[in-house]
């Protein structure tokens, strides 16, 4: 009876007022005062009267209401979502929608995203597993952007925003959004800074769900909706952009590398390859940010890569070490233009190891040239070379690919670099680390006492002529302590019975450094002796083989 | 009882894009007293984080670590242990224990806690004891092929050391305990 009769006749009488208060506060009755069954069944009727009501009512806000009450109505009662199919509410809606927004020509841009966005997230609620309905209510929303070039108003960004963001809240999974063919149009008509923003929004949106995306495809779509943080677009200037955010929004990119990922190794080298592409376009200010993370996911590849002998394919392969570490040389070798030497050193240094991994020794020895020419023309301050010789040092110890010759050229270089070190204290700890570039526990072939030896007493000449120059710092800059640290990495080679570290010469460092006058001065080198000596006791009382080896030691 | 968080080499955002969620939740404002982190963060993110969980943090400089104001090493005293801490990539060859008890003895500590590797040890000592945390995200390493995301809580009380290294192996945490005495009269640290 509603359908029949009440309802016509009352839009009749609504439409004929011709008063635009009158009707926008009827037509709010009608949909506020009868039960949601009735509105589902009478849709037809409902939205056919509202093309013709006046142009000033707010049409908008009465559909917006209209589908919110439609939307909680199904949210809320599950079994009446048949009924929604049955009558077609979304067709229905979306044409009246379309009349709507024709019957009005200069309708303001913001009310007809206001529309769609309440039309999309009517579907998101009502129909979520009908993805081809959401796209058709971007399309459409498409079609009305495309009539009005860049949008100025903040308002109407907003809704847009608000448009795209609904899908992601509903699914929680990014590549649900990314089935929506229209999804990338909407997002082009925005302005570069909102366009950054929806970035945001969406990169948010995979971190906070850990949503894992797989494929090259997905990630080139993904990167292109993303585009407004990856590059500068069409900005002729660059972006003015705040310096934090501009950090924040680029560490939030870095973050996102590591959820793209895929167990298949040629895919994954697809989706790196793809990332390449897109971070080279990211000019100097990104890069620093973009490629550790990429070089990262890069070497973690390289780890699953199939040993050469159980590969069918064998060098054939598409996906090689060798490759792969080519491809890593051309995003590193982009850094030190950045300007980013020390990032480059290092990640070079990363590289030779995982080159040591594979036992590609001509790649291992190719990053570690990379690596000491960067150290040579770009890390001048004393501190950095400090930190950059241990990790020359370090690495060196670890690696085991290279052959005689080239592991000497690299030892010489780097026993080079630690005595042209600024400081007297830093030389002389360099040099006596390097000590342990030839002596590899595990590597028979990498043993040589001499050169051990060699290194230990350069060590104590630089100790000796600190002293000389009057130089006595106190403390752990002092020269007695360079003396009592200095026994202490004699003592670590003697205890693995090394012959060219004689008792001799142990007991006669030991006597000398107690002869030191400046001790009883200097508290620090006092307790590093005596904690020295009692290491020593510690180990003798251990008896067996290590036992005697310190009871030889006359203190 | 004094709860310290021994925790580092996150490497957010280069290696890890963050703490896996079980820590997170486990990591409650409020709970612990100190946090001592080995580094390699990297970002400021991250230490404005750790000092929501808790206000006493002290940080070594890792190799990574964006901010460069961060200190090679640093000691502390809690209960009646001495703690020392240092990223580790200053000490060569890296992992050596025998080379780590050396920068013990330098520092003075009866607790040393370094990084670098990214694997958890506890090793003990005549000399006392060396933690390495591993790395809280479980992050990248070219030292250890297979990095399980771990971290350290340690209860201190007067003269006892309860250690419980947290790691989080397969989508489960597994906690594992280990304790240690410092006896009154002992000169390990003069």
């Amino acid at each position: 009876m509603y359908r029949d009769t009440v309802l016509p006749r009352v839009l009749e009488q609504i439409v004929n007022c011709r008063d635009e208060i009158a009707q926008y506060y009827l037509i709010d009755c009608i949909i506020q005062v009868f039960p949601d069954e009735y509105h589902l069944q009478t849709l037809d009727v409902l939205l056919g009267a509202c093309p013709q009501l006046q142009p000033s009512v707010d049409i908008m806000t009465v559909l917006s209401r209209l589908m919110e009450r439609l939307s909680n109505y199904a949210a809320l009662n599950a079994e009446v979502l048949p009924y929604f199919l049955q009558v077609e509410a979304f067709s229905k809606l979306n044409n009246a929608i379309g009349k709507v927004i024709e019957a009005q020509e200069d309708m303001p841009i913001l009310s007809a995203v206001t529309l769609y966005s309440s039309l999309l997230k009517f579907t998101l609620h009502v129909h979520p597993d009908r993805l081809d309905y959401a796209d058709q209510v971007l399309g459409s929303c498409v079609k009305q952007l495309s009539g009005k070039g860049k949008i100025n108003d903040t308002r109407a960004t907003r809704e847009i925003v608000s448009l795209l963001s609904a899908p992601l809240e509903k699914y929680n999974d990014v590549v649900i959004a990314l089935k929506l063919t229209n999804y990338p149009l909407v997002v082009e008509y925005l302005d570069n800074e909102t366009k950054r923003i929806m970035a945001t929004v969406i990169i948010r949106s995979i971190m906070k769900n850990n949503t894992l995306i797989t494929t090259a495809e997905k990630v080139e779509a993904l990167l292109e909706l993303i585009k407004g943080l990856i590059n500068d677009l069409d900005e002729p200037q660059g972006l003015e952009v705040d310096e934090d955010d501009f950090e924040e929004e680029q560490n939030s990119v870095a973050r996102l590398v590591h959820m793209l990922y895929n167990d298949d190794t040629e895919e994954m080298f697809k989706i790196i390859s793809i990332l390449k592409k897109h971070f080279l376009t990211g000019g100097p200010k990104r890069l620093k940010f973009t490629i550790p993370p990429l070089v990262v996911s890069t070497l973690k590849l390289i780890r699953r890569l199939p040993v050469e002998g159980d590969n069918p394919f064998g060098k054939e392969a598409s996906v090689t070490a060798t490759k792969i570490f080519q491809f890593l040389n051309q995003i590193i070798e982009a850094l030190p233009n950045v300007p980013s030497p020390d990032l480059a050193f290092r990640l070079y240094l990363q590289c030779a190891e995982a080159a040591n991994k594979c036992d590609e020794e001509p790649i291992a020895y190719e990053f570690f040239t990379q690596a000491y020419i960067l150290y040579e023309e770009e890390i001048s301050d004393s501190k950095a070379q400090v930190t950059a010789l241990q990790l020359i040092i370090g690495t060196l110890q670890r690696m085991h690919v290279f052959g005689v010759e080239n592991r000497d050229t690299l030892t010489h270089k780097a026993t080079g670099y630690s005595a042209k070190l600024l400081k007297k204290p830093d030389q002389c700890r360099a040099v006596y680390a390097c000590s342990h570039l030839f002596w590899l526990e595990d590597h028979e072939t990498i043993q040589d006492g001499d050169r051990v030896l060699l290194c230990l007493k350069r060590a104590l000449k630089i100790a000796n002529s600190a002293q000389q120059m009057g130089s006595n710092g106190q403390g752990s800059a002092g020269s007695v302590t360079l003396f009592i640290e200095i026994l202490n990495k004699y003592l670590y080679f003697y205890e693995k019975g090394i012959p060219q570290i004689t008792v001799e010469s142990v007991e006669s460092l030991i006597q000398l450094i107690k002869n030191e006058e400046s001790m009883p001065s200097d508290p620090y080198a006092e307790s590093l002796f005596a904690s020295t000596l009692q290491f020593m006791e510690f180990q003798k009382q251990k008896g067996g083989a290590i036992g005697d080896r310190y009871e030889e030691i006359k203190v | 009882m004094v709860l310290v968080l021994a925790l580092g080499d996150l490497h957010v955002p280069h290696r890890a894009a963050d703490l896996p969620p079980k820590f997170k939740s486990m990591l409650v404002p409020g709970k612990i007293q100190h946090i001592i982190c080995t580094g390699n963060l990297c970002i400021k993110e991250i230490h404005d984080y750790l000092k929501t969980i808790c206000p006493d943090l002290h940080i070594v400089r890792g190799e990574f670590d964006e901010d460069a104001r961060y200190p090679e090493n640093k000691t502390l005293t809690i209960g009646q242990f001495k703690l020392g801490l240092c990223h580790g990539h200053q000490v060569i060859p890296w992992g050596d224990l025998d080379s780590l008890a050396m920068l013990q003895r330098q520092l003075g500590v009866d607790i040393l806690v370094t990084g670098h590797t990214h694997q958890f040890t506890a090793y003990k000592h005549e000399g006392g004891v060396v933690i390495n945390p591993g790395s809280a995200t479980g992050a990248y390493s070219s030292i250890n092929q297979d990095v399980n995301p771990s971290f350290v809580l340690m209860d201190i009380d007067g003269f006892r050391a309860v250690v419980y290294v947290y790691e989080l192996i397969d989508g489960e945490v597994k906690v594992d305990k280990i304790e240690f005495k410092k006896p009154p009269t002992s000169n390990s640290a003069p």
